[in-house]
């Protein structure tokens, strides 16, 4: 049985269409990443899968039950750690926990034995008596996701986990996703528009504008593209894509970064690509291809957040 | 079956946070002092009372009645604060049905209000008004029924009310007015016949007269209480449980949590 199926799913607010017919079958113990920028219809989705918002169309299965005729059995299979922090910031780190428990309906002796667990896991034992509001962002996001995983959910959702975290901290984040999934084999819905950080996931779906636009593992994603990125840097941007199509019948694209090139073995290129035009290119760098290059090949603009 | 646990510490959280709230604490703690022994002893030297019965006296359920005014009010309204700061997002997503969640929010108003209005009842001897053990068990459930109707009302309001920012229009309209209009500083009886319609519909009005009844002597003629016991007891329930319904049914999920996902 999936983990997670949506049909077809819509939702509508007035006249916007956040969500646009979304088809996705997650499987159980996968780490499946949403990807998308701003806007793009990740937490509205996240929503109807836990049951907050009520779909418009279409229909949502979250560990085998329907997400609005049997929103109480959804609710108890999962957990969600929401984009905002939720704690009570007049609380103590262990009283959070502790409250969440009793919201599970958890006995006072699993609660216990849960918190003094997860505190170990997350590595936040020796600060379960500080005040929330005091601890650092890092810290609170921990502590977050801690809380989001006391009951066991077999299905955890995470909105942009790791949003607005310095570099260390997010390393941490996923170092503690990681063991969670293996010690627990939790499944774990993930949506972040940090692409580096999609790579690592068994799937990404990629969303724009509410749809779904691609879904299948990193690699087969970059499977597009059979060779380099060659990323130019010139003052005459327009100029030099022209002229660089003619010379080689290649399609370059103007962005923000530069001039992008798909070329099959970016090593040989270069060298004739200086002898031609080296005067007008103020710099080069040849990449493997990302999932931004794949976001840009689907959409035709760059990914942003 | 009732979700115990869940509600027990949703009132344990409000407890601590109350508590820990130093501002807050305070000046539930002083409110109702200013009151009693500033405004109080003031106009108790401009007026004449009849049947041995002072002005500080006559206010004191009154001040009693506000006590749990705007303890309970303030309790209902920290399901905005809640809504805003992320914490009601995750008591929604828990298995746990609304009617819990506002029955719990009750509780938590009401067991905040007994808790202050035990404070002051301590100072009722002070003035004169002996507290026997009758008195003090029968003033403990007026406190709780008048607490539940008025929690219930501040419900009602905080499912209509988007932000805190809202919260001083909720003062200025509908905390004060409430006092004022409720027999706390003034009898009922004496009053124009247009204002007392409107006291007619204020449940802080029934709590008060209550409390009224526990705490004045027999003899207090225009200044004892306004209405008869039963019909006190009767319209508070009566309100508790139409606010309560109403409650419940305006907390809608899906309404608040819009505005967040849309972003």
């Amino acid at each position: 049985m999936p983990a997670i199926v949506t049909e077809n799913l819509v939702k509508r607010f007035g006249d916007l269409t956040a969500v646009d017919g979304l088809t996705i079958e997650v499987r159980p113990g996968e780490l499946f990443a949403f990807l998308g920028p701003n806007g793009a219809g990740k937490t509205t989705t996240i929503h109807m899968l836990c049951t907050l918002l009520r779909p418009t169309a279409g229909s949502a299965r979250v560990a085998g039950h329907d997400c609005v005729k049997e929103a109480w059995a959804v609710r108890r299979a999962i957990g969600l750690v929401f984009q905002e922090s939720t704690l009570d910031k007049d609380l103590t780190a262990y009283e959070n926990l502790w409250f969440a428990c009793c919201l599970q309906n958890l006995t006072s002796r699993v609660a216990t034995e849960r918190i003094a667990e997860i505190l170990r896991l997350f590595e936040l034992t020796d600060r379960k008596d500080h005040m929330t509001k005091h601890l650092s962002g890092g810290l609170r996001r921990r502590l977050d996701i801690a809380r989001g995983v006391l009951h066991r959910p077999r299905i955890l959702f995470l909105d942009e986990p790791t949003v607005g975290l310095d570099p260390q901290a997010r390393r941490q984040i996923w170092q503690f996703l990681d063991t969670l999934r293996r010690q627990e084999e939790t499944t774990l819905f993930v949506t972040t528009h940090y692409l580096e950080e999609a790579e690592t996931c068994d799937r990404v779906g990629i969303i724009d504008h509410g749809r779904l636009i691609a879904l299948d593992t990193p690699e087969e994603l970059k499977q597009v593209f059979k060779g380099d990125v060659v990323q130019i840097r010139s003052d005459r941007l327009n100029e030099l894509a022209r002229a660089i199509r003619e010379e080689f019948q290649l399609s370059p694209q103007v962005t923000d970064r530069g001039l992008l090139l798909e070329v099959t073995d970016g090593e040989a290129f270069l060298p004739m690509l200086i002898r031609s035009f080296g005067d007008q290119i103020a710099g080069i760098n040849i990449q493997r291809p990302s999932l931004n290059e794949v976001f840009l090949h689907l959409t035709g603009r760059e990914f942003k957040p | 079956m009732i979700p115990l646990r869940p509600i027990q510490s949703i009132v344990v959280r409000e407890f601590k946070r109350f508590f820990r709230q130093r501002g807050r604490l305070l000046s539930a703690l002083a409110r109702p002092l200013l009151w009693l022994f500033i405004l109080g002893t003031g106009i108790t030297r401009i007026v004449e009372t009849p049947a041995g019965v002072s002005y500080l006296q006559f206010l004191f359920p009154g001040v009693l009645g506000m006590v749990v005014l705007f303890s309970s009010i303030h309790s209902a309204l920290s399901t905005v604060y809640d809504r805003e700061f992320g914490v009601m997002r995750l008591i929604l997503v828990a298995p746990i049905s609304r009617l819990t969640i506002v029955s719990a929010k009750v509780a938590s108003g009401s067991l905040l209000s007994l808790f202050q209005a035990a404070i002051l009842l301590c100072l009722a001897p002070l003035i004169g008004l002996p507290l026997g053990l009758g008195q003090i068990l029968l003033l403990t459930v007026y406190v709780l029924l008048t607490a539940v109707a008025i929690t219930g009302v501040g419900m009602l309001l905080a499912s209509r009310i988007d932000s805190l920012e809202n919260f001083a229009g909720v003062m200025n309209f509908v905390v004060f007015p409430m006092f004022f209009l409720s027999g706390g500083l003034y009898p009922v009886k004496l009053l124009p016949a247009t204002l007392q319609w409107v006291i007619y519909v204020n449940p802080l009005a029934y709590g008060i007269d209550l409390f009224k009844h526990a705490l004045l002597p027999v003899e207090a003629m225009t200044l004892g209480p306004d209405f008869p016991l039963a019909s006190n007891l009767g319209v508070l329930v009566a309100f508790s449980a139409v606010t309560i319904a109403a409650a419940t049914s305006l907390f809608d999920k899906e309404a608040r949590l819009v505005r967040l996902a849309a972003r």
